[in-house]
Parts: structure tokens; C-alpha cells; sequence
């Protein structure tokens, strides 16, 4: 059996390259394509978890994480739909008119 | 059965006035106000005399009757209620209040109905509202049996008249005066106050009849040394006559009096000659028991009254105004009651005081007449020859002077003939007494003088202004009403006091006989002896004659203008008030400097903040973002390490 921490650090490895994704690159669905990676790394700790202690809970939770990225993923394209049409581009630094 | 009805409607009549009045007054037409307001002092005073005839019934040793409304103030051991003491005193001076007060009211609904000062006519309900505000709390002055309700009324009393000097407010001379009638009283007051704190202390209460019998019964309370060696026994009464310094006009206090006539004339009657400025000898009067053992205080207040009276008889020559002539006059005749009271003569003082509300009131109401047909001339000057033209008004004028001067047989020559009287015998215990009375009969003597010349200039003689005579004319029966009744008055109230018509028995002492129970035994009512009476005669009668002469050839006795410079106005100028301005600069300094240093440095602080904070609002998505993933990790290293 592989032990689980590899489960957990290749979770935690896709985690940080999501994260530093979402910070550092200004396209805007790419931003949205590393938020997705950040939940599906938190989903494959829940399953290696849920592997690890036999409980079907860890494997319902995920459920639930890939409702809740589905709503979302509806929600913020249907934003960058909008940004995009109002300014013909996808550049997350080209927002910034609240300005102190 | 009418005798019960209850002290308190006194009160209470005038302050429903003065809530109608303040209230609605202004949405009322033009006479209503007047009339509601005089219909309520004239319920006072039919209250009044009920009660008063209901006292008089009763057996002359027992009047004395109390009333408690409610209880006020019980702390500790200070113990003050509403509540009324109804003896002689006050039975005669609420007389003079509702009775002198009602006229008053009466005539200036027909005065202040034309008021060039107020085109539109709002104001008239205001003045009611204080007139009547002003009869209540004089009221409560004199029917009060404590010393802290007096006070009640006493300083309510100084309110009104700040208000009513100040009426026409727009006017400079109106904003000054009142100003400075209610700050020179509150000098006054502050020695009042003094006073009471230490009764309390020294007694413990402050109800006249635990004080005066704490005086009668346990003198030695009194021997409390307060100021090193000066006792309570002395500081008391002094302290308390500080107070009436200030609020009856004596030297040093009486500044504010000339200014005051800068309010309306019959403001002057009411409060300038008849009642407010009397509030001070009634308290001295109510607290007789209280100077019997401090002789030395009694000699100061005589020497101060003498020097007083003088004073003022010989500024009131020299003044072209009209009523500045009845101002120093009132305050030279204040002089006269507080040397009655010096000496013990409490129901001389009295007297003197029921007499003087009587022709002062008289004579301010007729001047009021005087300038309101001459639409607001006050200088004499341009008057002359008025007689032909106003005769109601020269006649009752004429009765006032005479009475004021001491013209046998009116009012004034008995009042002010027992006074000189009483002081004279009384200077067989201490000498310097009869030079104050000697001092007394020449202020009569220029009292008899400038009465005549007044009137001789306003009334006698040709006119001095043509065109003013020529639109002269008698006013409403509004005005001549109360004038008349006044001018009856100070011929006869005279002989309310007269002591020598032995051979009508009843009529012998009338006025001392009542007051008697009252006081504790002062000067005696005996006959005053026959050579100051004819003495007093002769000042009467010459005075007044000399005055005419004067007067009718416009001779005013001025004072050189060398002489100007040095007055008690510009003293208190030079000093008092220099150094009040002083420390009101200091003050608004330390306000403009800390306080509002302060206040400043705190809302500059939250506005740097506000622009350091403002940094952190950059608008990129980005920074936003990196902020919430460093804030995420702190969280996690924080439960990681727990």
C-alpha cells in the first residue's frame, strides 16, 4: 500500500502550484483553471484521508467541493463574460478604477 | 370660609399669566395679553386682601400663619419646603405688590400698545409674560418662610428685570444695562449666599423660625468665631446686608439703577421703585432678630444708607433726563429705609417703603405719560409748560412730588420725618448717628429740591420746544386711571403712619401698631419731638419752593465737567471690569491653545491615518489576492504551532 503522505504531498504540491498560480498569472481564466487545481488538490486529500481511515465521509465531502466549484466556476465566467465585453480584455490588472 | 383660600393661588395666578402669556401670547391680538396678564395680578390681589382681612381679624398677637405647599429639599439636615409664613410684613408688602403691581399692569396695556420699538407688535406679549413672571416671584419672595425659597424669589426676581431692561434688546444702551443691573446684583447675592451657608451652619436650618429662635433662645451659637476673632453674630448680618447692597442700589452696589431706565417706564415703576429694589430692606426687616446683636453692623448700615441718600439726592440735581432724576432719587430714597432700619425703626423702614411704592410709582407712570405724549422724549430740557396740556397727568405728578419732597401733609414728610427721628434719638447711644441725621435732613432738603425743579421744568413755565408742545396730549384712561389711583394714594397712606393725631385715638400709630408684633424691639414709636418735626416742615416746604424756582428758570445744577471725570462707573471700568476682560482673553487663550489643541491634534491624527491606511487600497486584484493568501498562512502557522 502506498503510504498516504505521498497522497498528501502531491495534494500539497498541486495546492502551492495552484496557489502561486492565482497570484502570478494575469489571464483570467487561467486564474480560475489554478483556482480549480487548489480544490481538486484539497479533494485528493480528502480521499487519501478518507483511503487511510476507511470512513466514506471524506469521499461524500468531496461531493460537496465539486458542487460548490461548479457554482462558482458558473458565477465567475459569467463575471468574465461581462469584464470582457466591456473592456476586450482578460488582463486582471486592467480593473483597477477603485482606487483609494 | 374665604379665608382659607389657599397663599399659593398668589403665585399661581401670575405664573399662569406668565405661561398664557409666553406661550400664545404672541398669536393674540394686540390688548389681550395686557388684559389677561393685569387680570391676573388683579386675582392676586383680591387674594390678598381676603387673606390679609382674614389676618387682621384675627387677635393681634396670633398673626401668624403658615402654609406648606410641599416639601422641597430634605437632605441630611438641610430641610427647605415650599411654604408660606403670612404675618404683618408680608401682609403689607404682598398689598403693595398685587395692589401697586395690578396698576402697573393696567397702565401699560395702553403704553406699550404704540411701541415705535416694535412695528410689528410681537414683542407686547412678551413684556406681559415677564410682568407677570415677575409678580410671581416677588411674590414668593416675601410670603416665603425660609431662607432658601426667598432666595428663589430673590434671584428670580434679578431674572425678570434682566428681561424687562433688556427689552428692547436691539438698543446698545438696553443690552448693557441689563447685563449690568443682573451682574452687579449677583454680587449682591453672592454675600446673601455667603450669609445663608453660615446661618446653616451656625443653626442647621434655614427656616426663619428655628433661626430667630435660635437667636432669641441660644445666642451663644452665634459667638462662633468664623474669621479669627469676627464672629458668626457679626458676619451674618453683615454678609446679609451685602446682599441687600446689591439689590436695594446702595453705595457701593447702585450702579446698575440709572442704567436700568433704559427698559421701559413702567418697568421702572414696578421693579425700580416699588417693589424689587424694596426686597432688600423686607429682608433686612424679616431678619430684624438677627442684627439686634451686631450693633456695629446696624451703625454701618446707617452711615451707609446716610451716605447713600445723600449721594444720589445730589446726583438726581444734576441729571437733564427724566427718569435718570427719578433713578437717583429712588436710590437716594432707598438711602432714607435703610437708615431706618440701621437704627431699629424696621416699621418706619416699612412704612417708608409703602409710601415711596406709592408716589415713585406715581411719579414714574406720570413721566411715562410725559414721554409717551411727547412720542419718547426724555430730556427735560425740551419739555416745559405741559401743565395746560396734560392735566391729569400734572396734577398726580404734582401730588407724587409733593409727596416725594416731604410737603406737609403728604406722605413723604411722615415717613421721612419718623426716620430722621428714630436715627437722631437713636444717636444718644452712638454720636456718630446724629451726624447722620443731620446729613439725613440735608439730603431731604436737596430731595425737596430736585423734586420741585422736575417738576417745575416739565410742567410750569413755557414751553421749550415748540413743536413737541404742539403734539402734547393726555393719554388714554388706560394710563390715567392707575395715575390717578397713585396720586390719591400718596396723599393719603401718609396718615396710615401718622403718630401724632393722639386725640383720634384709633387712628394714632395705625401702621406701627401693625407691624409691631413683628419685629423685636427696636427704636420706639413715641412722639418724635416737636423741633425736628417743624425742622422737617420747614425742609418739606422750602425744599419743594426752591426747587420751583429752579426749575421754572431751566437752572440745572451740573457738575463741571472737571468734576466728571472721577464717577464710581469709570472706577469699577478702570478696575473690575478691566480685569474681568483680563481673564476672559486668558481664558479664550487656553481654549484656543489646549483645548482645541487637543481636539485638533486628535482629528489630524485620524486623518495621517487615514492617508497612510489609504496605501493599501491599490486596486489590483493581485495585491488583494496575495494579502488574503498571507493572511491564510499566518492562521494556519499560528493553529500549526499551537
Amino acid at each position: 500500500m502506498v503510504p498516504t503522505s505521498f497522497y498528501i504531498l502531491i495534494s500539497a504540491v498541486l495546492f502551492t502550484i495552484g496557489a502561486l498560480g492565482v497570484l502570478v498569472r494575469r489571464n483570467a481564466i487561467v486564474v480560475f483553471m489554478c483556482i480549480e487545481l487548489m480544490l481538486n488538490a484539497s479533494n485528493l486529500a480528502f480521499v487519501a484521508a478518507a483511503r487511510q481511515y476507511q470512513q466514506m465521509s471524506g469521499q461524500v465531502f468531496v461531493f460537496f467541493v465539486m458542487v460548490i466549484a461548479a457554482a462558482e466556476v458558473a458565477v465567475g465566467l459569467a463575471i468574465i463574460i461581462t469584464v470582457f465585453r466591456n473592456r476586450e480584455t482578460l488582463d486582471v490588472d486592467s480593473v483597477n478604477e477603485l482606487k483609494n | 370660609m374665604p379665608f382659607d383660600l389657599p397663599l399659593a393661588l398668589i403665585i399661581l395666578f401670575p405664573l399662569l399669566g406668565f405661561a398664557v402669556c409666553g406661550l400664545i401670547g404672541s398669536d393674540m391680538k394686540k390688548p389681550w395679553p395686557g388684559i389677561i396678564a393685569s387680570g391676573t395680578v388683579l386675582a392676586s390681589f383680591l387674594v390678598a386682601l381676603i387673606r390679609v382681612i382674614g389676618l387682621a381679624i384675627m387677635p393681634q398677637n396670633a398673626r401668624v400663619i403658615s402654609e406648606t405647599v410641599y416639601t422641597w429639599i430634605s437632605v441630611g439636615a438641610l430641610r427647605s419646603d415650599v411654604s408660606f409664613l403670612f404675618d404683618p410684613l408680608s401682609a403689607v408688602m404682598i398689598l403693595i405688590i398685587t395692589g401697586v403691581g395690578f396698576l402697573i399692569h393696567l397702565y401699560s396695556i395702553g403704553y406699550m400698545a404704540e411701541d415705535h420699538n416694535d412695528p410689528n407688535g410681537r414683542l407686547y406679549a412678551r413684556y406681559f409674560c415677564w410682568l407677570n413672571l415677575f409678580i410671581a416671584f416677588m411674590s414668593l419672595l416675601v410670603l416665603a418662610d425660609n431662607f432658601l425659597l426667598m432666595f428663589v424669589g430673590w434671584e428670580g426676581v434679578g431674572l425678570c428685570s434682566y428681561f424687562l431692561i433688556g427689552y428692547w434688546f436691539k438698543r446698545e444702551d438696553a443690552r448693557g444695562a441689563c447685563k449690568k443691573a443682573f451682574i452687579v446684583n449677583r454680587i449682591g447675592d453672592f454675600g446673601f449666599l455667603l450669609a445663608m451657608m453660615l446661618i446653616f451652619v451656625v443653626v442647621g436650618s434655614l427656616n426663619y423660625s428655628d433661626v430667630f429662635d435660635a437667636v432669641r433662645n441660644t445666642p451663644q451659637l452665634f459667638s462662633v468665631g468664623i474669621l479669627g476673632t469676627i464672629g458668626a453674630a457679626t458676619l451674618i448680618p453683615l454678609l446679609l446686608f451685602v446682599g441687600a447692597t446689591g439689590k436695594s442700589a446702595q453705595i457701593p452696589l447702585f450702579v446698575w439703577l440709572p442704567d436700568a431706565m433704559a427698559g421701559p417706564t413702567p418697568v421702572s415703576a414696578l421693579i425700580h421703585a416699588a417693589t424689587m429694589v424694596t426686597a432688600g430692606v423686607y429682608m433686612v426687616a424679616r431678619s430684624s432678630s438677627l442684627f439686634l446683636n451686631a450693633p456695629n453692623i446696624q451703625i454701618l448700615i446707617c452711615v451707609v444708607g446716610t451716605l447713600t441718600a445723600l449721594f444720589a439726592a445730589l446726583s438726581a440735581l444734576a441729571q437733564t433726563d427724566i427718569k435718570k432724576v427719578l433713578a437717583y432719587s429712588t436710590v437716594s430714597q432707598l438711602g432714607f429705609m435703610f437708615m431706618a432700619v440701621g437704627v431699629g425703626a424696621y416699621a418706619f423702614a416699612i412704612f417708608h417703603v409703602l409710601a415711596h411704592a406709592f408716589f415713585k410709582a406715581c411719579l414714574f407712570l406720570g413721566s411715562g405719560s410725559v414721554i409717551h405724549s411727547l412720542h419718547g422724549e426724555q430730556d427735560m430740557d425740551k419739555m416745559g409748560g405741559l401743565a395746560k396740556k396734560m392735566k391729569i397727568t400734572n396734577i398726580t405728578f404734582l401730588a407724587g412730588g409733593l409727596a416725594l419732597a416731604g410737603f406737609f401733609p403728604f406722605a413723604g414728610f411722615f415717613s421721612k420725618d419718623e426716620i430722621l427721628d428714630a436715627v437722631i434719638h437713636a444717636g444718644s447711644g452712638a454720636p456718630i448717628l446724629i451726624a447722620c441725621g443731620v446729613v439725613g435732613f440735608i439730603a431731604a432738603l436737596v430731595t425737596g429740591i430736585y423734586t420741585g425743579r422736575q417738576y417745575a421744568q416739565v410742567f410750569l413755565g413755557n414751553a421749550r420746544d415748540e413743536e413737541l408742545y404742539e403734539h402734547a396730549h393726555e393719554s388714554g384712561p388706560t394710563m390715567t386711571i392707575p395715575l390717578i389711583i397713585l396720586g390719591i394714594g400718596s396723599l393719603v397712606v401718609g396718615f396710615l403712619g401718622m403718630p401724632y393725631l393722639t386725640f383720634i385715638p384709633a387712628w394714632g400709630h395705625v401702621f406701627t401698631n401693625w407691624l409691631a408684633p413683628v419685629f423685636v424691639a427696636g427704636a420706639s414709636a413715641e412722639a418724635p419731638s416737636i423741633i425736628l418735626l417743624v425742622i422737617g416742615l420747614l425742609i418739606g416746604w422750602g425744599g419743594w419752593y426752591g426747587g420751583v424756582v429752579l426749575g421754572k428758570n431751566a437752572v440745572g445744577v451740573l457738575m463741571p465737567e472737571s468734576l466728571r471725570v472721577v464717577s464710581l462707573d469709570k472706577i469699577y471700568t478702570a478696575t473690575i471690569v478691566r480685569a474681568g476682560y483680563a481673564i476672559a482673553d486668558a481664558c479664550r487663550w487656553i481654549d484656543d491653545t489646549f483645548v482645541d489643541g487637543i481636539v485638533n491634534l486628535v482629528g489630524g491624527f485620524v486623518g495621517e491615518s487615514a492617508v497612510a491606511l489609504r496605501a493599501t487600497q491599490t486596486s489590483y486584484v493581485r495585491n488583494y489576492a496575495l494579502a488574503m493568501a498571507v493572511g491564510a498562512v499566518i492562521v494556519l502557522a499560528w493553529f500549526v504551532i499551537k
